[in-house]
């Protein structure tokens, strides 16, 4: 197993070179280092030296891909790919144009993200997975059918209409929590339901669907039907067997997105004002500020990577069957 | 000398070539019994038909949107008669159709079917014995009052008292319309539609939504029954040109991705060896970066594009109709792995099927056996993905203008508006309209679309697990 994670890792190479490339190239198609300098010293005042300083301090008066002037492997390495980028593979992530270190900043903005990720996930799954056994317990009655009727009238909402709605009702209307803001520490809670109640509920419709869809494929199998014959209850049915084997099409779905939970939320972070990772993100789309949103992709894809090896592993744990060769 | 200039923006020639497209299909499919089969099936679906009539009617509302021309300014004297002046300005047979909507601006924000104003203003009014004095002449005092809207109740004059019994009069008129124009094509489905399930909920669906767009129509001839926004355009009108945007965003994005998925999908299972090494690792690659991140960054470049290039562009319409396409493009790109990988997995699975061994085995080349074999067997999955992915994209499309990277702002959708109207929840009295009018629309096209995907999918392929 060690070996087939190992060379899984080493596949990674390769792809997370194409997505830096990706990246860079939709970066410096159209800006040329130039451009990034006129814009971070502002239009006024701007002299030709002055850009030339800027881009000598920050490395990037290299060429993009390929230096004629050096010789040897120095072709690539002189580079401001090679520089900026692949240095992303040591870890090296840089800083940001306000001068701020990029891997310092992450760590700390990790924690707000993973306060709310973390139980939109946990607590989403449970309960989108009770809600969906409960649909399949009553399979085939007026309970099941208007709970898929909710289920895709709340899919039918649009995300925006969750938050908007929540913030309008929960804060402004009954002045129960703040609107947004956050704090460290425990006092953080009081900003926190709200987003995670918001994710949690917002997240039902598709998810419940899609877990009863697997619930009721397997149902209808026949070690289903022995269970059932060897006087077993429903319920120990449905949680026992059922579940038991739905595993592998739940774990397809669900462990890929666990390592990602670090990147947080987008939307959900800039609409309550949490200093995540997801609201550092767009400040830094909006800024246009290149050296951050190319270690955000950078960890993006790995993480993306990191959790297709965790559900392969995954598959493991739960059925003994599926050997890592 | 014509009153106006036809405008072809390139996203109304996409639409209609979809159109085309969809009716070539329906020819085509006339002729083929297990294709039909698979249709009767929705045809006969309740559920399907009543979301096929609501997503017929937003497509009715969005296509009349989509037949664009610059009307002729009025002659000026003096100017020369052969030079004749075509306004910048783009308009719509839709724009033509609801021009009172259009043209009726207020100054700021009133509610649905007010008479007056949201917010006080500092007015004059003549002194003509209001409060017992009667003072004659032409005196004039300063009040702070809700100022009488311009358009809002007009044919009312100035005393507003009789509004609500007017609105009630003109609704019913409406609704009577409406049940009229309902009696009319109920006429003509039962010519067309066979009977069963599916015709009776056509004229349920229809019965519903004439009861509520009659009346509203009705009275949005005198009134603006959804309000107006800010700068006080009616939002009736707003949620109308909403509706077109999003069908753009929910069908252009899977037309422009299809060609590139479907080739590579079918390629990389056909063909294997390097060819799929690549084709899986171009997906791979995509697929790793964060959804939002590429989009936002290819947005970005996008925009900077086009403010660099500011003489590709006529008119500000097709700036906005060239960023649109653009849009869809991104999504496109960002969207087609997923197609491509399940096209790939049954291409897999078709390659070792007899038939297709077969045909190898007479010397069929194989650009033919993947157009001729391959293809039209697949061509249920790609039907599906369009299907289901509509409803993501329409939700997605707002959510992308808010963050910023959607739509250009001088584009009517329902991002721009929910954009636009969102901080307006924090005044005192709350302005609910906008938003309201937004999601609600939104809701029913998703929830149509949601619906009839769901139709589809089980007609065309009950097996098939989507993923969520």
């Amino acid at each position: 197993m060690l070996a087939y994670i190992l060379r899984r890792l080493l596949y990674a190479l390769p792809i997370l070179v194409g997505v830096n490339l990706i990246t860079f190239a939709l970066f410096f198609v159209v800006n040329t280092p130039d451009d990034m300098a006129r814009m971070q010293l502002g239009i006024k005042r701007v002299t030709p030296e002055a850009i030339e300083k800027w881009k000598v301090e920050r490395g990037y008066d290299k060429p993009l891909l390929w230096n004629e002037k050096a010789a040897g492997a120095g072709r690539l390495s002189q580079t401001i790919f090679y520089q900026k980028s692949l240095r992303m593979f040591v870890g090296d992530f840089g800083r940001a144009d306000d001068g701020r270190d990029i891997a310092g900043e992450i760590k700390g903005r990790m924690g707000p993200s993973l306060a709310i990720a973390l139980p939109v996930f946990v607590l989403g799954l449970f309960v989108t997975v009770s809600f969906a056994l409960l649909l399949v317990f009553f399979r085939a009655t007026y309970l099941d059918f208007a709970g898929v009727v909710l289920c895709v009238a709340m899919m039918s909402v649009s995300s925006l209409f969750y938050i908007i709605g929540g913030q309008y009702l929960v804060s402004k209307a009954w002045h129960l929590v703040p609107i947004s803001g956050y704090v460290g520490g425990l006092d953080a809670t009081k900003f926190l339901v709200l987003p995670v109640v918001i994710g949690i509920v917002s997240g039902i419709g598709a998810s419940t669907r899609w877990y009863r869809t697997i619930f009721l494929e397997e149902i209808h199998r026949d070690y289903v039907r022995t269970a059932r014959a060897k006087g077993l209850s429903e319920l120990a049915v449905l949680f026992r067997h059922v579940l038991g084997n739905a595993m592998i099409p739940i774990l397809t779905g669900v462990v890929v997105v666990i390592p990602s939970l670090f990147m947080g939320s987008l939307l959900t972070e800039s609409f309550f004002g949490i200093p995540g990772l997801g609201s550092y993100t767009i400040e830094a789309i909006n800024a246009q500020d290149f050296a951050v949103v190319r270690a955000m992709v950078f960890i993006g894809s790995l993480l993306y990577i990191v959790g297709l090896i965790a559900t392969d592993i995954s598959y493991t744990l739960v059925d003994p069957r599926v050997r890592l060769e | 000398m014509m009153p106006f200039i036809p405008v072809l923006l390139w996203s109304d020639i996409l639409l209609w070539l979809l159109v085309a497209v969809c009716i070539a299909g329906a020819v085509m499919a006339r002729r083929s019994e297990h294709i039909l089969t698979s249709w009767r099936r929705i045809a006969g679906s309740a559920n399907g038909m009543a979301a096929l009539t609501v997503l017929a009617a937003f497509f009715l509302i969005g296509l009349l949107d989509s037949v664009h021309y610059r009307p002729r300014l009025a002659q000026q004297t003096g100017v020369s008669i052969s030079a004749a002046n075509y306004g910048v300005e783009v308009l719509s047979l839709l724009d033509a159709l609801a021009a009172p909507l259009k043209n009726n601006s207020e100054k700021t924000y009133s509610a649905p079917l007010a008479t007056r104003l949201f917010s006080k203003e500092t007015i004059e009014e003549a002194v003509v014995g209001t409060d017992g004095g009667t003072a004659a002449g032409t005196d004039a005092r300063i009040v702070r009052d809700y100022p009488r809207l311009i358009y809002g109740g007009a044919h009312l004059g100035a005393d507003t008292a009789g509004a609500g019994q007017d609105m009630l009069v003109t609704g019913l008129i409406g609704a009577a319309l409406g049940l009229a124009v309902w009696l009319v094509m109920a006429w003509l489905l039962r010519a067309m539609l066979p009977d069963g399930r599916g015709r009776k909920s056509v004229l349920a669906t229809l019965a519903v939504l004439l009861l509520i767009f009659a009346p509203l129509l009705a009275l949005s001839t005198h009134y603006h029954v959804f309000g107006t926004d800010k700068v006080g355009q009616d939002v009736f009108y707003l949620t109308l040109k909403s509706i077109r945007t999003g069908l753009l965003i929910g069908t252009l994005t899977t037309l422009i991705m299809l060609p590139a998925a479907v080739l590579l999908g079918i390629l990389a299972g056909y063909a294997g060896g390097w060819i799929d090494d690549v084709v899986q690792y171009l997906y791979t690659t995509l697929n790793s970066i964060p959804g939002v991140l590429l989009i936002a960054a290819a947005v970005l470049m996008m925009q900077v594009v086009i403010d660099t290039h500011p003489q590709w562009f006529a008119t500000a319409a097709e700036r906005a109709d060239a960023r649109l396409l653009a849009l869809c493009a991104i999504l496109g790109m960002t969207s087609w792995t997923g197609l491509a990988r399940l096209l790939r997995g049954e291409a897999l699975k078709l390659r070792e099927l007899e038939y297709v061994q077969a045909a190898l085995a007479f010397g069929v080349p194989r650009l033919a056996i993947m157009l001729r074999h391959i293809l039209p067997n697949v061509m249920h999955i790609v039907l599906i993905a369009v299907v289901m992915d509509f409803s993501g994209l329409v939700l997605a499309e707002a959510v992308l203008s808010y963050v910023g990277i959607g739509v250009d702002p001088s584009t009517i959708s329902f991002g721009t508006m929910i954009n636009a109207a969102r901080l307006e929840l924090a005044r005192e009295p709350v302005v609910w309209w906008s938003l309201t009018a937004a999601f609600a629309f939104m809701f029913a096209l998703v929830l149509a679309a949601n619906l009839f995907a769901d139709v589809v999918r089980d007609a065309f392929d009950p097996r098939t697990r989507m993923s969520p």
